[in-house]
């Protein structure tokens, strides 16, 4: 039986997001999962929004089409829920994660999501700006994605992460995304 | 025995990583997107003195492949990559290197052709050069476009078939996803490919050869364009037997055309590239509720193997042929207009319908594929007429 | 110059031809006559040619012939009568005749 699991991000380009829908697809072939990720392509600079696609499946994945209907999907920066209906296709019973300092119920119900759905907040800008001292926040919403759904492993996750960053940064940014991933993990609410 | 790295990467970059393995003499470059990550990643891999290449930058396509000409018929292993805009302004040249029968390797993302300007994946830009005497390969994964480039190398210096081959894949569904596939070792595809031993190499100063000759009013061309003819005949044959032996080496199958659900499917929807993946799911999906669904996926379309496609579908009650490109002003698309052709001389024929799709990276849905076998359904009862041409999706 | 027998190249049937329509001689145009295009020949009055080899530097199908330093003649198995060397001469040396025409020293 295929355990199929499809999420949406959404950002802003230069947050970070196509990096991070590289390494949770990397931490999923570690796990002898078979991945997809792609990113959305349109005309690109700093700051326009922008969308990414990752599946994760315990089988080979056969489809190549945009995901429509995700079980999850992540908000890097709360700005684009003026702009985008970040809820669209969302299943039912599906995850939304968002970086925001709003408490969960409340995002929830002001999105107008099902009670079925889960609606996870936490503060990855805040959390970001304390360890790596930039507004990065795609590393500590990836520890928010796994401790809310557990679809990755936090463990492989930063040994991935750690080789990635050191192609181009020193063991105490390597340490401080660490540190962001583990805060995430524990300080993500659920609605 | 080869040993085999499961890798999770882009279908450029297994691109970019079988040319390495294939260590081409020369590459001429131009970017664009979405093939320019290829071009990129092998520039990585001159510049690290992972590959001994000679990477020439030129001004536009039209040189690169002016390029790849001279250097092949210098006698050099030649590889390269382009797509759209950039096939289409190096159209004379593709011509020029069939006929002088160089065995060039180029990569083609799959991407729409102007007017409008779009990006995104479709079939109209490898269609346009069908006719040019190539080998086309068109991959549905990353893990195909790395297999097919390297089968191409082989296929392309064949002694019986000196042609040169393209290896293609869907822009950014394949070029951009990062997928899960198998990169083989070093030796073993450097083994698999061996070495290229041109004849008439132009730099071969002790036989001196003369290149790029005249054949006018009252010439041979004819003749010469018979003999090319009678190449990619022979080349059907060295295709199936490269791919035998790269199936021994990988473990992974491969056949000019590929089936699932073929041995006894009453619908049958015929495609190329990434959208045989969407419809084979949906086909599961119509199995398990009863319905007799097949896809045959297209995997080299130059030369078309239209006895084996005639075969696998004649006993079918009706038939959807995909196509990503159009052919404006004819029936229907090009593979349909292949496919319709390869069934002429059958007596037992299928309903046969046509679903242009995609165009300029239109999202391939699993609902549009699970109309089409719907489709065929009602054509096959007789509730309604097999409509020769449709947009599927379009408004 | 030539080892490439072409003596009966129109029985040749097309798996015959070299691939790629590759002739397997270097420099083999010298054997395609072209002299027959002509309709005009160039005529060079030695005694107002200053050897400056100006016809010869101009001639677009090489047909001015040199040695030693001094244009001799033209190649009239090749020169195809275009008048460039007679327009180009600073001497006024050369002057461009009708084919057939009777002259001292014209073949």
């Amino acid at each position: 039986m295929q355990q199929l699991t499809e999420i949406r991000w959404h950002a802003r380009a230069g947050q970070g997001a196509v990096t991070a829908a590289k390494v949770v697809a990397e931490t999923a072939l570690s796990a002898d999962q078979y991945m997809q990720a792609m990113p959305e392509y349109g005309p690109e600079r700093m700051g326009a929004p922008i969308k990414a696609f990752t599946r994760i499946s315990n089988e080979p994945i056969e489809i190549h089409n945009n995901i429509e209907f995700p079980d999850v999907v992540i908000v890097l920066d709360e700005s684009l829920l003026d702009v985008i209906d970040v809820t669209e296709g969302l299943k039912p019973n599906g995850t939304l994660i968002i970086n925001t300092c709003s408490p969960a119920a409340d995002v929830k119900k002001a999105l107008g999501l099902p009670d079925t759905a889960r609606c996870a907040c936490v503060d990855a800008s805040g959390i970001a700006l304390d360890t790596i001292k930039r507004d990065i926040p795609n590393t500590p919403i990836v520890g928010a994605l796994m401790g809310v759904t557990g679809v990755i492993d936090v463990e492989v996750f930063k040994e991935l992460l750690g080789k990635n960053l050191g192609k181009k940064f020193g063991q105490e940014m390597i340490d401080a995304n660490f540190a962001a991933v583990d805060r995430a993990y524990k300080e993500v609410t659920v609605a | 025995m080869p040993t085999q790295k499961v890798v999770a990467t882009t279908g450029n970059t297994m691109v970019a990583e079988a040319m390495r393995q294939c260590a081409p003499d020369v590459v001429p470059a131009y970017p664009i997107t979405p093939q320019t990550t290829i071009v990129e990643e092998f520039a990585k891999f001159v510049a690290q003195g992972r590959v001994h290449t000679e990477y020439v930058t030129v001004e536009s396509e039209h040189s690169a492949m002016s390029a790849c000409v001279g250097a092949s018929a210098a006698g050099a292993r030649v590889m390269t990559a382009t797509s759209s805009q950039g096939l289409a302004l190096m159209w004379e040249e593709l011509h020029i290197a069939a006929g002088l029968r160089l065995p060039i390797v180029m990569a083609n993302a799959n991407r729409a052709l102007a007017a409008p300007i779009n990006i995104h994946c479709d079939h109209s830009d490898i269609m346009g050069a069908r006719d040019t005497g190539w080998i086309i390969y068109f991959a549905e994964t990353a893990q195909e476009a790395y297999d097919n480039t390297i089968m191409a190398l082989r296929v392309a210096e064949h002694p019986e078939v000196m042609l040169p081959a393209m290896s293609t894949l869907d822009g950014f569904i394949t070029t951009h996803s990062i997928d899960r596939a198998e990169l083989m070792d070093d030796e073993s595809v450097k083994a698999f490919v061996g070495d290229y031993k041109p004849e008439n190499a132009l730099l071969d100063v002790e036989n001196p050869t003369t290149h790029g000759s005249f054949s006018g009013l009252g010439g041979p061309y004819f003749e010469f364009k018979k003999s090319q003819r009678n190449a990619i005949d022979r080349s059907m044959a060295v295709i199936k037997d490269v791919g035998a032996e790269w199936t021994k080496l990988s473990g992974r199958p491969f056949d000019v055309i590929e089936g699932w659900g073929m041995e006894d499917a009453e619908y049958i929807i015929v495609a190329i590239g990434s959208t045989a993946g969407n419809a084979r799911h949906v086909a599961r999906e119509m199995r398990a509720e009863g319905v007799k669904a097949g896809v045959l996926k297209v995997r080299v379309f130059r030369p078309f193997p239209f006895a084996e496609i005639a075969d696998a579908i004649k006993d079918a009650k009706a038939v959807a042929v995909l196509d990503r490109s159009e052919s404006f002003g004819a029936e229907g698309g090009p593979l349909f207009l292949e496919v319709r052709s390869a069934l002429y001389d059958h007596d037992k024929r299928p309903a046969l319908v046509n679903y242009i799709y995609g165009l300029g990276g239109a999202d391939v849905k699993l609902e549009l594929m699970r109309r089409v076998f719907s489709d065929l359904v009602d054509i096959a009862d007789g509730v309604i007429e097999p409509g020769r041409l449709v947009y599927l999706g379009a408004r | 110059m030539s080892k490439w027998d072409v003596s009966d190249i129109n029985q040749w049937k097309s798996d015959q031809f070299p691939r790629g329509a590759v002739i397997p001689t270097g420099g083999n145009s010298d054997e395609y006559v072209t002299g027959g295009w002509r309709s005009e020949r160039p005529y060079r009055d030695d005694d107002k040619c200053t050897q400056c080899l100006l016809c010869w530097v101009f001639c677009p199908d090489t047909s001015a012939m040199v040695k030693d330093q001094k244009v001799y003649d033209f190649d009239l198995e090749h020169c195809k009568g275009c008048g460039i060397c007679a327009h180009e001469c600073p001497a006024d040396a050369i002057e461009m005749v009708p084919e057939g025409c009777e002259l001292p020293g014209v073949k």
